[in-house]
């Protein structure tokens, strides 16, 4: 079981999330932002949280442009698997790997907390750990989380079980209390909030380790 | 470019008194060159040469077994065991942010972890300790919203989590705001670097990001008083890149990976003067500059501009020659500049050229170890007058009017702002009592809390300064750490008033009682005087950050209270209302005597809490507010009632040292009382947490109702 977490120069949640693949037994490659192509043999790719530029302009865009994003571009479009955390999921939407967009807080102040969240699908291989409707703690710290998608995209996620969770007590204006969703093969799941902040006891809080065994469950298998 | 003449209004603009230039001439056996004048005053100015305190902080307990190295490096380190070591420091960042409130708290923010990563270090913890004007004063509310996003903006994208601080209120600061930035890290003990250079002719690196003209006499600006002037003064304000710093942190970590480094030294303050002539004094050489070759962000930048400069993300450094190409490629990789700008001289020279014009040329060790120093005049406080009676009031009414006010009040809006989590290390954020980390892939942990009660120092500095020390190391102990050492960020009004003085040095003979007492030295700190505007000074302010370790073999004290818990009160109460919370917020006064600290009860007490960690469910140290707000706090972060035999106000608010709450089931009270009877420490049951109301003797609310008005009344406050 192998994982590639990216490394942009302002990546700061690289090593959390590379503990929390480890944790649930992947081996995991840090992949650099300026290689222009994945590692062989790697079963899922990371694209983690932070500020990946600085996030001066719209947070990710510059990111979905670096060398290393055509390989994550072209990984997906073979059918791999990709999970995007935070300032990932911003990425993801900014290459157009996953639909819509992440706008300003609608409080416009950054906010970082444990919220409750609810599954909405356990039918991926990121949820399949999780029951659907099952409401779990998972922080947040973002200041560009509001989700935003039009009627139609959202119809079509809605249709197509593709959201994965959304918020209990929505904290940022994400339309629908969006908090994940879901490529429309599955594979590719971005979401504002940080499993890998929740994935130990020493967490205070373990609701994020699910995912990541449910991955390596996945992986096992195949 | 012509420099202009020094005129008397020159000198007197660069912040020099007559005898400081005089002593400037003798120096030089001649009139110095404008550049020169600006290295003085940027190497003299308060804020780098610590001329008013030096004499006092020599003072100060700095060593002990656990200490690596003590101040007068970037920051402070201590022994952690197996080969760790913490380094960290807390640093002011006043003036700037009263000018400019999100650049000014950034950048403070950005200067602090510099300070830590520079020697080697990978930062771990930020706390910040913040003081604002009463909340209804014109200018507060843009204060809090400007610093508080100013270091969430630096901190959150730079990758390290806010664990810890404080935020109060008083009408003290309406002219001076203040912000105190902690930062911790993390090093091997033996990968340490200093700042020393070493071994002559050997290259002078620039790292990081270009210079600009931002911040040319910020230091000089940060050493004096505020008037109607200020708004000319925003120019001498920095501005933050966290992104560039997390890049120069990276790089400079992987670059000391190399072996390439000699020594290396953060560009803060007086940037490029003051990290140059350190490295050269502290290594006994010499430093030759040529200006040409500095990564500029700006054209025609003169080399005045250029030595005073602070503009944000510099370093320089001392380079192994041989290790040039592989250094070199760790800048590129990360996109930063990398430039050699000098090289070490064997004389005692520090020579700077600009296209190969002598632009400055003086003695390196005189203009760094011949800085004034003063032994300015000092008057003691006076005695407080004892405290008159007071009437006497519903008990939970006090309560209520405590966690309405922003100084008590829940402070979740501001953290909320702070990434407290990032590193997926923490244990326990911001909000009660201190802040707990894990040391990555180990079970140790490392506490910080960052403590001052401005209210008591002022009544009696020696007491204050105790206290400060006293409220930091119960803390620790509440959350079950040992405490190991401190760091100490000292802000005060005009020293050259004898009674600021006079503050200042009951404060800091106050803060070396404790520390000795309490064993926790000061291994880092900075001062931050002339906090006045209008001649109106700050309360004194000596803030202490500190930072206490859990053994791998031990528990912190992190459960949660719950239903049926005893309330457990560890310490002896007077019931002591001088200086207290309920006084300054109830009946709006602020006198009597601060309570003084008994440092042997101190320690035997944290001792005991510590020792017993295995019977104590919750706990917290008492401090403002007394019993009172210290058992709503726990019942309402747990969301269980709370009834307390007492209503009398002086038990209930009374501000006694030495004191902490405890949660626990009834065998483990028991077992308690016996150990506190074998140990000499005075312990009381003193009610229950149960139920869904909030009682003390007779007088009673819901818990909802307070909970409701402790959570909101921050934000509606700022609204």
């Amino acid at each position: 079981m192998r994982a590639a977490v990216i490394v942009f120069p302002g990546s700061n949640c690289d090593r959390d999330l590379k503990v929390a693949f480890e944790r649930a037994g992947f081996s995991v490659d840090m992949v650099w932002h300026k290689d222009t192509s994945m590692p062989d043999g790697i079963d899922i790719v990371g694209v983690p949280g932070g500020f990946s530029f600085g996030d001066y302009l719209r947070c990710g865009a510059i990111a979905a442009n670096s060398p290393i994003c055509r390989a994550v571009i072209d990984h997906a479009s073979r059918g791999g698997y990709v999970l995007g955390i935070c300032n990932g999921f911003q990425v993801l939407t900014e290459t157009g790997i996953l639909p819509g967009a992440l706008r300003r807080n609608a409080g416009l102040k950054y906010i970082c907390r444990t919220v409750g969240l609810k599954v909405e699908t356990a039918d991926s291989a990121f949820t399949s750990g999780y029951q659907a409707g099952q409401e779990i703690m998972i922080p947040i710290a973002h200041h560009d989380g509001n989700y935003f998608a039009d009627e139609g995209t959202l119809a079509r996620l809605r249709d197509a079980d593709r959201i994965a969770f959304s918020y209990l007590d929505n904290p940022n204006g994400s339309v629908a209390d969006i908090a994940g969703v879901l490529s429309d093969n599955r594979r590719v799941l971005g979401m504002m909030p940080h499993p890998e902040r929740a994935a130990d006891a020493g967490h205070g809080g373990s609701d994020g380790a699910a995912m990541f065994r449910a991955l390596a469950s996945q992986f096992a298998m195949a | 470019m012509q420099e202009p003449a020094i005129t008397e209004e020159l000198i007197a603009a660069h912040g020099l008194k007559p005898d400081e230039y005089a002593r400037i001439l003798d120096i030089m056996g001649r009139e110095p060159t404008f550049t020169e004048l600006g290295i003085f005053s940027a190497m003299w100015n308060e804020h780098c040469s610590y001329k008013s305190s030096k004499r006092w902080l020599r003072t100060l307990p700095t060593t002990g077994p656990q200490v690596i190295c003590g101040p007068g490096e970037n920051a402070g380190i201590v022994d952690i065991g197996d080969n760790q070591a913490v380094v960290f420091k807390m640093e002011s960042h006043n003036h700037p942010s009263y000018i400019e409130p999100y650049q000014g708290a950034a950048t403070g923010v950005g200067g602090i972890l510099r300070d830590v990563f520079t020697m080697g270090a990978r930062p771990v913890a930020a706390m910040n300790s913040l003081s604002f004007g009463e909340i209804t004063h014109p200018k507060t509310r843009q204060l809090v919203n400007g610093v508080v996003e100013g270091i969430g903006g630096y901190g959150n994208c730079f990758g390290v989590p806010t664990v810890g601080g404080e935020v109060r209120f008083h009408a003290a600061y309406n002219g001076n705001c203040l912000v105190n930035a902690f930062a911790a890290g993390l090093v091997d003990a033996d990968k340490i670097f200093y700042s020393a250079a070493s071994g002559v002719g050997m290259p002078v690196v620039y790292l990081g990001a270009k210079t600009g003209r931002d911040g040319v006499g910020g230091a000089t600006m940060a050493s004096a008083e505020f008037d109607e002037s200020i708004e000319e003064k925003r120019p001498t304000v920095q501005v933050g890149d966290p992104f560039t710093e997390k890049r120069l942190m990276e790089a400079t970590l992987e670059l000391m990976a190399t072996g390439a480094v000699i020594s290396i030294q953060d560009m803060g303050a007086a940037g490029l003067t003051c990290s140059a002539v350190e490295m050269g004094d502290k290594g006994g050489l010499g430093v030759k500059l040529h200006l040409e070759r500095v990564p500029q962000r700006e054209e025609g930048m003169t080399a005045y501009e250029m030595m005073l400069s602070e503009s944000q993300e510099r370093m320089l450094m001392v380079l192994r020659p041989e290790k040039e190409e592989e250094a070199r490629a760790v800048f590129d990789k990360w996109d930063l500049d990398f430039a050699i700008v000098g090289e070490t001289i064997p004389e005692d020279r520090f020579l700077i050229l600009h296209n190969n014009v002598v632009k400055a040329d003086l003695p390196l060790a005189t203009l760094s170890g011949s800085a004034p120093e003063y032994d300015r005049p000092w008057v003691e406080t006076p005695a407080p007058e004892p405290l008159p009676d007071l009437p006497g009031i519903d008990p939970v009414d006090g309560l209520r009017a405590l966690i309405s006010s922003p100084n008590y009040a829940a402070k979740q809006w501001v953290y909320d702002q702070y990434d407290s989590m990032v590193m997926a290390d923490t244990v326990r954020g911001p909000g009660l009592g201190a802040g707990i980390i894990r040391i990555h892939g180990t079970d140790k942990k490392l506490a910080f809390t960052s403590d001052v009660t401005p209210r008591y120092v002022r009544a009696n500095p020696f007491e204050g300064g105790k206290q400060a020390v006293a409220e930091a190391f119960r803390n620790l102990c509440a959350m079950g750490a040992k405490p190991l050492a401190s760091t100490d960020n000292l802000n005060f009004g005009n020293p050259e008033k004898p009674e600021i003085m006079g503050q200042f040095v009951g404060a800091i003979k106050g803060i070396g009682a404790a520390v000795s007492a309490l064993d926790m030295p000061i291994v880092s700190g900075n001062v931050s005087l002339y906090n006045e505007t209008d001649g109106q000074g700050i309360l004194p302010t000596p803030t202490i950050g500190a930072v206490g370790l859990i053994a791998a073999d031990e528990e912190p004290i992190i459960g949660e209270v719950r239903d049926g818990h005893v309330a457990v009160l560890v310490g002896e109460t007077s019931g002591h209302l001088g200086q207290s919370a309920l006084l300054h917020e109830v009946f709006n006064r602020e006198d009597g005597d601060a309570p003084h600290v008994d440092l042997d009860a101190e320690r035997r007490n944290g001792d005991f809490i510590r020792a017993n960690r295995e019977l104590i469910k919750a706990c917290t140290d008492l401090s403002d507010g007394g019993l009172a707000l210290a058992a709503f706090e726990m019942a309402e972060s747990a969301g269980v009632g709370v009834y307390l035999d007492t209503a009398d106000t002086a038990t209930l608010f009374g501000e006694d040292q030495a004191r902490y709450l405890v949660a626990c089931n009834f065998d483990q009270a028991e077992a308690l009382m016996i150990a506190a009877g074998r140990a000499g420490v005075p312990i009381s049951s003193v009610g229950r947490f149960t139920g869904s109301t909030v009682r003390f003797g007779r007088s009673e609310a819901p818990l909802s109702e307070l909970a409701e008005i402790y959570r909101s009344s921050f934000a509606a406050a700022l609204a």
